[in-house]
């Protein structure tokens, strides 16, 4: 199997797919809502019609406008609005019908959320990654919203015999003012629906003044309350009659294959009722399962008990002899060498030959396990040629194109319900785990949920890359840099999908690479090749971790080489506020935005770094073992700036006092919930920084829990983390939150650390380099 | 036959006696509140709280807690207003969710031995319990709520 024959057909990628127009079933039956519902009728295809265009039409299957699709309203007034993102902890479950409810001017308190099953010719694109939820949907949530108000304004109007610009709605009711009559959602519900559904264009969107709900942070997540007493509902929560619980013993080298296994001590274990095989597909094979044992039982002790007893043999392939180790001198080889060049403006070599000083800095990242804490599972219902999944996945879409064809059934017979996730940070946009439960189920004929234990999760990731990131920057007599090459080197994502994927995708180039924001005459970005032995895929913020800590490592580099302010050595390298051209690069990747509405802007850049020392009191005086380092990343189409105070006691312990981070992300909607983002992100960068590396021997991950893969937990967590967000007006298009934080956090530490003791650290995680 | 009180109900199992309370919570009487995360004690969102201790579910076996009372996030308060509970929901602690079971019995505990914890007893307290999404500002933040009302 060879998917990437046709680039365009990645899912989350290149997001190249045509729109496509299906017909849609309605609302009533696919919503799967009890009856006294309106606002539901046979739905049609409406595009957004915004004033920033984004690159949510090329997303697969497109953006759906419409509120028959998105929106039901009882006849005792309550408002179901329909969340078709997954939930993952960002808050989106809760933002994006916030927004509708708030253009529609529904009253919140009687406005009940739910969850879209997988159907994108009926939602539009639900790959839940990237950041993009909010830039992509702001402007549909708000028409769908605001369409909804013109259908119950305009059926109010016609009951009361009035021109419609004489009605408004208002918290829940529309009125009408001159003669002082009002008459709630629920009234006008069923007359709502038989309005026509308003042209897009002409939408009138409500002033931003008189946001209610928008850009406040007083609304709480809708899962709040369930979540503090245990009900919220997770994928290992599902639980069905008759329903079977599954481990899977998988090939411990990536491209492993079974050779054969002996089941008859798992058997003997109480509660197990079958031991089978678990159809494998040859690597790569993009989010296909790896196949292997799958030990089924009548709880998941007894599975995972039973799995210990296997015996099992296996054949690991090609990919037996993958040694970190040996890989990390290979790749940092390669580094020294020339490479695919990526972008080129000037003459970087001359300009390195004619230089006074030259600063080299060789930065190194291993692979990252994403460890959410809840580990990959799903439930599968097969049977009469049609499956149900439940599962916490970011792609529900895709789940179900990826179920339907493993299964030979077509994508109509398939239901996917999502979950809320425990975590996914990229882990969960690949449905491996829903397609092992399909298989299951279809062979055994009862429901299944296949459970992935931690072991599992840590040893069968899709991994975050391994990297090295060389830069060789130039100084002329005055310190002035004059010459920048970056060459990068890293085992690509597309690697999952095809053999022989040695270089990195356009996506991975444009994550801090090739749209390096600095003005530098001279600057040159390489690629040399990297073959992969594992899988790799997203991790929260994806190649952006590994260029951000190079890129702010050498910034801090350079300061020290010519005796300078970092935070001003930043903004001499970032230069005059313009907009950076890539003029150089071919096919640039910008998130899969357009460059118009999100253009590589150093104002904006300039001004989190500004805000950022401000707040966070860069320059001021810090005890003895402490130190501030500071680093700014556009990603995401977002600018994120932080700066950490490091404190190293004589022993070498790392302890973090304040952590300060400015962001950027154009107009949004929940200033609550992106602090809370950027607290997160502080941790995971913490972590990942500290302790994050997977590592291999024999071509297999040589890490499995918490206590070989650590990561931050409380006692060693900041102090304290300020989030200072950049207040824009509400026409600035929204950008990124849910990774954006993370890329500058580790060499903002990495420049505290050098500020507290003197020593650059260039090759993650921390680990024991700064023991003494 | 092992018999033990959850909830304030008597249970009981016949089956494996090394079952692991865990798997025995979600699987045998879905009580799914209670989490799996490790497996081995590490993380913390399988806690609950077998007479007034807090303990890690994952590893204790059904025949560890014979006539023991066992507590789950489900049965901590009748109507979900333990103390610590409200702190949670004022302080907006939770992204995904996920752990959150875990911290709050093992915050609950604490509280129940310390009434009032210090700033360096809350994070020794509960480092043992992982929030991959990095909630633990607002964790430390909802404790010292529900301790002082502050």
């Amino acid at each position: 199997m060879n998917i990437i024959a046709n680039p365009a057909r990645l899912r989350g990628i290149e997001a190249r797919i045509r729109v496509e127009k299906i017909s849609r079933r309605s609302v009533l039956k696919t919503l799967g809502i009890a009856g006294g519902l309106v606002l539901a009728a046979p739905v049609m295809s409406r595009q957004a019609f915004a004033a920033y265009q984004t690159g949510a039409g090329a997303m697969p299957h497109g953006t759906v406008v419409d509120p028959r699709v998105f929106v039901a309203i009882a006849s005792d007034g309550t408002v179901t609005i329909v969340a078709h993102r997954s939930e993952m902890g960002t808050g989106v479950r809760t933002s994006l019908p916030l927004v509708v409810a708030e253009e529609m001017e529904a009253d919140w308190s009687r406005v009940k959320v739910a969850q879209a099953h997988g159907d994108e010719a009926k939602y539009g694109n639900q790959d839940t990654d990237g950041s993009r939820s909010t830039r992509h949907y702001l402007i549909p949530m708000r028409q769908i919203g605001a369409s909804a108000r013109a259908m119950l304004e305009a059926a109010a109007a016609k009951r009361w015999g009035v021109p419609a610009t004489e009605v408004r709605a208002v918290n829940h009711e529309v009125v009408h003012t001159a003669s002082g009559r009002r008459l709630g959602f629920g009234e006008l519900a069923a007359d709502a629906a038989k309005e026509p559904v308003p042209d897009v264009g002409g939408l009138k969107l409500k002033d931003p003044k008189d946001f209610r709900y928008l850009g406040k942070g007083d609304i709480s997540i809708v899962d709040l309350r369930d979540i503090t007493v245990g009900a919220a509902r997770y994928g290992s929560d599902t639980r069905l009659p008759g329903m079977k619980y599954a481990v899977i013993a998988r090939p411990p080298v990536t491209g492993g294959k079974l050779k054969s296994f002996d089941s008859s001590e798992a058997m003997k274990v109480s509660g197990v009722e079958k031991v089978m095989e678990v159809q494998g597909w040859p690597w790569p094979s993009k989010f296909q399962p790896l196949g292997g044992v799958a030990v089924i039982a009548r709880n998941t002790g007894a599975a995972i008990k039973g799995r210990d007893a296997l015996k099992i043999v296996w054949d690991d392939g090609a990919n037996g002899k993958y040694d970190s180790a040996a890989y990390r001198a290979e790749l940092e080889e390669a580094a020294r060498k020339p490479g695919l060049v990526v972008r080129k403006e000037g003459d970087v070599d001359a300009a390195l030959k004619g230089a006074d000083k030259v600063v080299i800095g060789e930065y190194y990242l291993p692979h990252l396990a994403h460890v959410s804490m809840e580990t990959p599972v799903a439930v599968a219902d097969v049977k009469d040629g049609k499956a149900e999944i439940w599962a916490p996945v970011q792609s529900p879409g895709g789940t179900r194109e990826d179920v339907a064809k493993t299964l030979g059934i077509p994508e109509a017979n398939v239901t996917v319900n999502v979950t809320l996730l425990g975590g996914g940070f990229g882990r969960k946009s690949k449905c491996d785990f829903a397609i092992e439960a399909a298989l299951l189920s279809k062979a055994i004929g009862s429901p299944v949920k296949v459970q992935w234990t931690r072991d599992d999760d840590v040893r069968h990731d899709f991994l975050h890359t391994v990297s090295v990131e060389r830069i060789e920057a130039g100084l002329d007599k005055s310190g002035k840099v004059i010459a920048w090459r970056h060459r990068s080197v890293a085992p690509t994502i597309a690697s999952t999908f095809a053999a022989n994927a040695v270089h990195a995708a356009p996506f991975e180039l444009g994550m801090g690479l090739i749209d390096l924001p600095f003005e530098i005459a001279n600057i040159q970005c390489e690629n040399p090749e990297a073959a992969a032995h594992a899988r790799i895929g997203w991790f929260r913020s994806v190649s952006n971790i590994p260029r951000a800590f190079a890129v702010q490592s050498m910034v801090g580099e350079l300061a020290h080489a010519t005796n300078r302010d970092q935070k001003d050595m930043l903004l001499d390298l970032i230069g005059s506020p313009r907009i950076v051209k890539l003029d150089s690069v071919k096919d640039p990747w910008n998130y899969g935005e357009p460059f118009d509405s999100y253009p590589i802007d150093t104002a904006r850049l300039r001004r989190v770094v500004e805000l950022v020392a401000d707040k966070g009191g860069w320059g001021r005086s810090v005890p003895k073992g402490h130190g501030l380092g500071i680093a700014v990343h556009r990603s995401f189409v977002s600018y994120i700036a932080t700066i950490v105070e490091v404190a190293i006691d004589d022993k070498g312990k790392l302890t973090v006092p304040q952590v300060d981070t400015a962001i950027d992300c154009g107009t949004f909607i929940n200033p609550e919930r992106i602090q809370s983002q950027i607290e997160g992100a502080a941790i995971m960068g913490l972590s990942l920084a500290k302790y994050g590396e997977i590592s291999f021997k024999d071509g297999k991950v040589q890490q499995g829990n918490f206590d070989d893969f650590p990561v931050v937990r409380m006692d060693e967590a900041p102090l304290v983390t300020n989030v200072h967000i950049v207040p824009v007006d509400a026409d600035t298009p929204p950008s990124g939150v849910g990774e954006p934080g993370v890329p500058p956090f580790a060499p903002a530490l990495i420049n505290a650390i050098f500020a507290a003791t003197g020593k650059r650290i260039r090759a993650l995680p921390i680990g024991k380099q700064l023991e003494t | 036959m092992i018999k033990m009180k959850i909830n304030g109900q008597e249970r009981n199992w016949d089956g494996d006696p090394d079952l692991s309370l865990l798997w025995f919570l979600r699987d045998e009487i879905g009580l799914t509140g209670t989490k799996y995360g490790c497996g081995q004690a590490l993380c913390g969102s399988c806690t609950v709280i077998v007479d007034k201790q807090a303990v890690r579910s994952c590893i204790t076996s059904v025949s560890d807690v014979v006539d023991r009372e066992i507590t789950t996030i489900e049965g901590l308060h009748p109507t979900g207003d333990h103390a610590v509970q409200k702190a949670w929901r004022q302080v907006n602690v939770p992204q995904c969710g996920y752990c959150q079971a875990g911290q709050i019995m093992q915050a609950a505990a604490l509280l129940t031995e310390n009434p009032k914890p210090s700033h360096d007893q809350i994070r020794e307290a509960m480092s043992g319990n992982i929030c991959r999404c990095g909630c633990y500002q607002r964790i430390e933040n909802a404790i010292h709520l529900a301790s002082t009302g502050v």
